[in-house]
């Protein structure tokens, strides 16, 4: 079964969403996962396209509800590989209520963001992680806030799994979906990704971003601190990864295993009599 | 020795009716000692119906309870007072204009400074004996207990072993003995020669005493659900904390989220993966969830939603009932999409309602909502253990394991029905695809103007069929069999019940049509029962008559005689019974 499906896809020539797309479905593959048992989630925003594309159990949801919907879908059938795309504007504007919670609780997820710093499908507004200064339809005179640093945010909340990629390096992109798919806990991937229509940051990046080397990654000082490096080099890689006991471990019984006829509840009637 | 208040013998009385209300501080034990008090009648044989007011602090403020107990199902409180349990002035300030010509006020002989001439007052050294016996001052609830319990001469072993049963072991050999003492002084003051009631048998006991929460959590654990996700808002919050405190012996997944959007989408997300899933919610949180009621909506998953109503706008009155939110309910989201809208009139119903309810949302995929108030939801019944033989548990076309269909699987196959066999991801040779943007059969995001008509047709077409199923759960109940017609839904069916009952000893017969569906609405069951009425009187707990718009919606009818409150506070029985009176004359 071929991981891709046959709609027309209707990103922009050049879009960073396509390397996010295939870097995941070759990872999908090298990890040999069958779609069956896969379950990819999107938002809303250009790259809530991908479930479209993508041949496997999917759910295009509402904005910013990417991580609690994928947290309903692990918890009742752990058996589940579930994976949730969103974009800067889902996951840390509207919809970042859930992501220190999600990471706290150590879900068995995998949350990659298309992170372009602005919203491309509203036309070009300003983003929580646009640069400060950042001109777009909604700020013309120039965004006046500090962006978020979602890599910080995600470890100071507790995530087992904080990555950092860059839709120009496939090969290494896709190196980071596979471990953050076999990590075991809640894992965030955050991709810098171009957008050519509204922020082309190719360029930008290409001149900074450069891949981790002797990093321990089960050092929280050490991520941290690799966390806040921005401006002439970007770091890119694992910032941070570490076992941890994970919240659907707790589950028994998947609950959409469980018998729904002849429970007994006459042993409950002690406590209402 | 005290002046010995003469209580009437109950034995007397053609039938028991007792009204007990215990008011005290917040934190002084008020509920609790209203809870034991009913469980000792319940287990006494007798029947109950314990409702409780209290203001959103946890300390200070002023709670009572009342605990009407009964020789019959009851199905509401009332007015006038028979016992008055005052842990603090304020109980007596507050309700001894309720105290019938019979009623007896217990107060602690320490604290009470009142002026109480014209009552006929039980002192009962409360603190006194709370001290000796070594327990905390929060404790002199059980002494007063014990001392209604000994005028209602109910049976101190069975109270002693309701408080054994609701208190932790060290905490409840401690109020055992307090409730002893005030049991004993009580009858050592010879009071009890004069007093009352008639303990029945206990062997056979097959009621159960529950509230509306209760008995809602009860029936989703019946129903089979396996994932309960709810953030914390009262009057629905008990529901988190029953199936929070059986999740285990159930094997459920029970988790209170980050907030209401979390919780449903977290519910949408289980039921999609093959869970049935429910979530509970005031007006407030379900005002969150509605971008998510959409999504269930067009996504065709099936979920259910407890909505408890509270007074509103915005924060309102937090801890008191209304029935404000049903225009809301019936119209939450944006679009166009069936929903079903359930609201139950009492514990029993609750209970089966809740059962049908995730029936109903699986067998044609769409969200159901089950519609109370604090007071159903909070207030006491004494019923009957359910009858287990009537549930039935249907799932409606789940396609589990594997998928052998001819063609690739289509989440959202066009069928005559509009449903749509419903598989889950994990079975083979099924990609299950759902989408929130208006999609085709397989789930692919479409705009393709025949493809966006036929899917909002296939979603539309299940209504007929919903109609039809509900048509056998019976969508309108009547009771009664007078030519005047009484019409509500939801909790206040309760206090028409027992008005209904007291204006029928006076000769005066009427009827009671309650709504229990509200969407589809069962617009033509309505109409012949109208048809057969004289006068017909409209009731709600709210300012605008809502289920009046939706008689004129469906039936243009407008109901003129119309009895609404909006104070926050539940009918009772008198209330509907002076406005029945004032609508003959």
């Amino acid at each position: 079964m071929k991981l891709q499906t046959q709609v027309k896809k209707v990103w922009c020539p050049g879009c960073g969403n396509y390397a996010i797309l295939t870097a995941f479905t070759a990872a999908i593959e090298e990890l040999g996962i069958e779609p069956e048992k896969l379950v990819v989630i999107s938002g809303i925003g250009c790259h809530g396209r991908i479930t479209d594309y993508l041949n496997v159990n999917t759910f295009h949801t509402i904005h910013g509800r990417v991580i609690p919907l994928a947290t309903g879908i692990k918890l009742a059938n752990p058996e589940l590989t579930v994976v949730g795309f969103s974009g800067d504007g889902d996951a840390y504007a509207i919809g970042l209520g859930h992501l220190p919670h999600a990471a706290r609780r150590n879900i068995d997820i995998t949350v990659i963001i298309h992170n372009n710093q602005v919203f491309g499908l509203t036309t070009g507004q300003y983003t929580p992680t646009s640069p400060k200064g950042f001109k777009s339809r909604s700020t013309p005179y120039g965004s006046l806030e500090e962006p978020l640093n979602p890599l910080l945010l995600a470890l100071a909340s507790g995530a087992t799994f904080v990555a950092r990629g860059f839709a120009g390096d496939i090969t290494h992109l896709k190196m980071l979906i596979k471990e953050a798919i076999k990590h075991r806990g809640f894992a965030l991937i955050d991709v810098l990704q171009p957008c050519v229509t509204y922020y082309n940051t190719y360029q930008y990046y290409r001149e900074r971003v450069y891949k981790l080397q002797n990093h321990n990654p089960t050092d929280l000082r050490q991520a941290i601190e690799k966390a806040l490096e921005w401006g002439d080099k970007i770091p890119i890689g694992i910032l941070y990864k570490i076992e941890k006991e994970t919240l659907d471990q707790h589950v028994k019984t998947p609950p959409v295993y469980k018998p729904v006829s002849n429970i007994n509840i006459k042993k409950l009637y002690k406590w209402l009599k | 020795m005290q002046r010995i208040p003469y209580i009437e013998p109950l034995r007397l009385m053609p039938s028991i009716d007792i009204n007990v209300v215990v008011g005290g501080e917040a934190g002084a034990g008020v509920l609790v000692a209203g809870t034991v008090l009913a469980k000792t009648c319940v287990r006494s044989g007798l029947y109950t119906y314990v409702m409780n007011e209290y203001p959103s602090i946890i300390r200070g403020g002023h709670v009572w309870c009342s605990v009407r107990i009964c020789d019959r199902k009851v199905y509401s409180q009332k007015y006038s007072i028979d016992i008055l349990i005052a842990l603090n002035e304020e109980t007596i300030e507050r309700h001894h204009d309720r105290l019938n010509e019979r009623g007896v006020v217990i107060v602690d002989e320490e604290t009470s400074r009142l002026p109480l001439n014209d009552l006929r007052v039980l002192k009962v050294p409360l603190t006194k004996i709370t001290r000796e016996v070594g327990g905390q001052q929060v404790m002199r609830n059980s002494v007063a207990v014990g001392a209604a319990a000994a005028l209602l001469n109910l049976d101190i072993q069975v109270l002693s072993q309701v408080i054994l049963d609701t208190f932790r072991k060290e905490i409840a050999k401690i109020n055992v003995e307090l409730a002893r003492k005030g049991y004993e002084y009580v009858k050592n003051s010879g009071i009890s020669q004069t007093s009352l009631i008639i303990s029945r048998s206990q062997s056979s006991n097959k009621t159960l005493i529950l509230t509306g929460n209760d008995a809602i959590a009860l029936g989703a654990i019946k129903a089979g659900m396996t994932f309960y996700a709810a953030y914390p808002m009262t009057p629905a919050s008990p529901i988190l904390h029953f199936l929070a405190t059986f999740q285990k012996e159930y094997d459920i997944v029970v988790l209170q989220p980050e907030s209401e959007i979390a919780a449903i989408n977290m519910v949408i997300g289980a039921a999609y993966a093959g869970a049935r899933a429910m979530t509970a919610t005031s007006g407030g949180g379900f005002s969150l969830m509605t971008e998510a009621l959409g999504q269930a909506a067009m996504t065709e998953v099936p979920v259910v939603i407890v909505v408890a109503q509270r007074p509103g706008p915005s924060t309102g009155l937090p801890t008191y009932t209304a029935q404000g939110d049903l225009m809301f309910v019936l119209h939450a989201s944006q679009g166009e999409f069936p929903r079903v809208v359930i609201a139950p009139g009492d514990v029993d119903e609750a209970f089966y309602l809740t059962i049908e309810a995730f029936n109903i949302a699986e067998k044609f995929q769409v969200p159901v909502i089950i519609l109370t108030d604090k007071h159903l939801a909070e207030s006491c019944m004494t019923t009957e253990e359910f009858d287990e033989s009537k549930i039935k548990i249907d799932r409606g076309e789940l396609i589990v394991g594997e998928y052998r269909g001819d063609e690739p699987y289509k989440r959202y196959k066009i069928t005559e029905t509009g449903v749509s066999p419903r598989a889950i991801p994990g079975t083979r040779n099924a990609i299950v695809k759902a989408n929130t943007s208006e999609h085709d059969e397989y789930g692919f995001g479409t705009t393709v103007p025949s493809k966006v008509k036929a899917m909002v047709d296939k979603r539309f077409r299940k209504m007929k069929y919903i109609e039809e199923y509900i048509y056998g759960l019976e969508p309108i109940k009547t009771y009664g069999d007078g030519d005047i017609l009484l019409i509500t839904w939801g909790s206040p069916k309760g206090a028409i019940l027992e008005a209904m009952r007291d204006l029928n000893k006076e000769g005066i017969k009427t009827k009671l049509a309650q709504i229990v569906f509200l969407e589809p609405f069962p617009a033509e069951t309505l109409k012949n029962i109208l048809q057969e009425a004289s006068k017909v009187i409209l009731i709600e707990n709210n300012k605008t008559a809502i289920l009046n718009m939706l008689l004129n919606q469906y039936l243009h009818v407008d109901v003129k005689e119309k009895l609404l409150k909006y104070d926050g506070r539940p009918f009772y029985p008198h209330e509907i019974s002076e406005k029945v009176k004032s609508v003959i004359e």
